[in-house]
């Protein structure tokens, strides 16, 4: 059923899943709140903890220089990683949710000019999003005068461009968008939603942060100025992720983060801001996470990103048709196109008491809002319980997922 | 596919027959006529909303009921709850609430806590994720025992 993975191999890397928990193997079914970090990457933190760590730029010593190195060298891995080109730059921050930030802020907040969005500007986020892809646009909406509009899915919770094209004007100055919904699996057609919405003249931002492990958009072929994503969700370390997008439009944001390491020279009542990427990127970065994401980001080539999607694509499959042959049981967005997540509620049978009882069987999954709260009343189905994939993760598993939420129901009805 | 597997750990301590017996068939469930107090005890983080309705007349409470929803614990939590203090006065309410709120956050040994049935949730103090759950219903009674708290939002644990 599409295990094209050395499964054993791809176990033995994540030390932390050969644990029992309660008596039973670990089921680690919760990728799409962090994955597992395998060995490579272990290693490659450690090899620049124990032997390059210094602060970077302009230290003259031979260590500084080294960290730098290492740093660029990362910047320069997950560009190649992502499909970005000499239009691109790529800006380190703490994850998915700080560059979200820093775009929504960037284009929202006046500096030394007026802000990019203005009054009575229109800012387009999808009804899909989590709460990172959303709250920092209500502010930006309010701080800048402009208007949030929301691209609501159908009760399926599927997105349509015609859908789109009506919320479209030329006074569309953003358009925000996930690659994949965390807390139903729906992957959106990104690629012609964001095309729509650039050829209307909108900035375009993508959230990518639930696809990078499996399925990295590939910059090069889409329409995109801004596109985020974190390192502990692609088999690296937590606290470092990126923003990447077109230089054109990364020099149009206001830094969020002003201090050290962004400007060009500073006097006590004026400063100049350095040129992308250090302009964004204020203060001390976090070194050995952008290398341990650099060495997730060889892991998963390595492994293979194509026999990857396959793996997780085919589990959640399995995942859904098992589930939804469960009485009372709804798999949300149950035909989504290829993607990691399934999530689903069950009549009578509230998803914490679910999850209580499959983590006394050693199956780990996330239970709750998913930070979409809007999308789950939307959809009209209140909390859910999302299981999702990564390469270690087996059939097997899935069988015991499916056994499991049965006999949840069984005690529970 | 086997789900038949011995009861674990959770199916003894937590969900107990007698819990489940309540989440299945909660007793007073539903509305007042003409509620004297009553709050709201929400839980955003996983969607647990129940609202307490109180008629209480001289320092008894004479007549309780809930509505909403939430999970097994929650609901068999607040359903017993309303065994335990209907027509006993609010301050004997005040005081089981106490105990019973000691008993699930590890201050009381459930056997010194003097909790009739509701010993059956004291298994929810080894979860510790769990505890707001089987407390929703308590804090809705206490803020609508005390309406200067007690507002309509206010009961989160």
């Amino acid at each position: 059923m599409g295990d094209r993975l050395p499964r054993a191999a791809a176990a033995d890397a994540f030390p932390v899943l050969a644990q029992r928990v309660h008596g039973a193997p670990l089921a680690y079914l919760d990728n799409a709140a962090t994955t597992q970090v395998p060995l490579p990457v272990l290693a490659a933190m450690r090899r620049f903890e124990e032997h390059d760590r210094a602060n970077i730029h302009r230290g003259v010593h031979t260590l500084s220089q080294r960290a730098t190195d290492a740093f660029e060298q990362s910047r320069a891995v997950l560009k190649r990683f992502v499909g970005a080109d000499a239009s691109h730059e790529l800006v380190f921050g703490s994850g998915t949710t700080e560059a979200l930030n820093l775009v929504a802020h960037g284009l929202s907040a006046a500096g030394n000019g007026a802000a990019v969005i203005r009054p009575g500007d229109e800012i387009i986020v999808s009804g899909l999003e989590h709460h990172a892809n959303l709250l920092p646009w209500q502010a930006a909406a309010r701080r800048s005068g402009a208007r949030l509009r929301i691209l609501l899915p159908d009760a399926q919770g599927h997105l349509h461009r015609r859908d789109l094209k009506a919320l479209l004007n030329p006074r569309t100055r953003v358009f925000a968008l996930t690659a994949c919904a965390n807390a139903t699996g729906e992957r959106p057609p990104f690629e012609a939603l964001l095309a729509l919405a650039a050829d209307a003249g909108a900035l375009t931002v993508l959230d990518a942060a639930q696809v990078a492990c499996h399925a990295v958009p590939d910059l090069s072929a889409l329409d995109c100025d801004f596109m985020a994503f974190s390192g502990h969700k692609m088999y690296g370390p937590m606290g470092i992720g990126a923003l990447v997008g077109r230089r054109a439009a990364l020099e149009r944001l206001l830094p969020l983060r002003l201090g050290g390491d962004m400007v060009e020279w500073v006097g006590y009542t004026e400063a100049a801001y350095a040129a992308l990427p250090s302009r964004l990127e204020g203060g001390t970065p976090n070194v050995g996470g952008a290398v341990g994401m650099a060495a997730a980001a060889d892991f998963i080539d390595q492994a293979g990103r194509d026999a990857i999607d396959a793996h997780v694509a085919a589990l959640r499959a399995h995942a859904a048709a098992g589930l939804t042959a469960l009485d009372g049981v709804t798999v949300l967005s149950p035909g989504a196109a290829p993607s990691a997540i399934v999530s689903f509620v069950a009549a009578g049978v509230h998803t914490h008491d679910i999850g209580t009882l499959l983590d006394e069987r050693g199956i780990a999954v996330r239970t709750g809002h998913h930070c979409a709260q809007p999308l789950l009343e939307r959809l009209g189905c209140g909390p859910t319980t999302r299981a999702s994939f990564a390469l270690y993760n087996t059939h097997d598993e899935v069988d015991r997922l499916v056994a499991g939420v049965a006999h949840a129901l069984d005690v529970l009805r | 596919m086997n789900t038949t597997a011995p009861p674990s750990l959770a199916e003894s301590e937590l969900y107990q027959d007698l819990v489940v017996e309540h989440k299945r068939a909660p007793r007073h469930f539903g509305h007042l006529v003409a509620p004297t107090h009553q709050a709201r005890g929400h839980n955003p983080q996983c969607g647990d909303d129940l609202q307490v309705e109180l008629d209480i007349t001289d320092g008894r409470l004479r007549d309780i009921a809930f509505h909403g929803q939430g999970c097994a614990i929650c609901i068999a939590s607040t359903s017993m709850m309303t065994e335990a203090v209907i027509g006993h006065d609010v301050d004997e309410a005040r005081a089981l609430q106490q105990r019973f709120r000691g008993v699930l956050t590890g201050q009381l040994e459930p056997e010194a806590a003097d909790l009739g049935k509701l010993v059956s949730l004291a298994g929810v103090r080894r979860y510790p994720s769990r505890i707001k759950c089987a407390l929703l219903g308590w804090h809705a009674l206490m803020h609508a025992l005390t309406p200067e708290i007690g507002a309509d939002e206010g009961a989160t644990p």
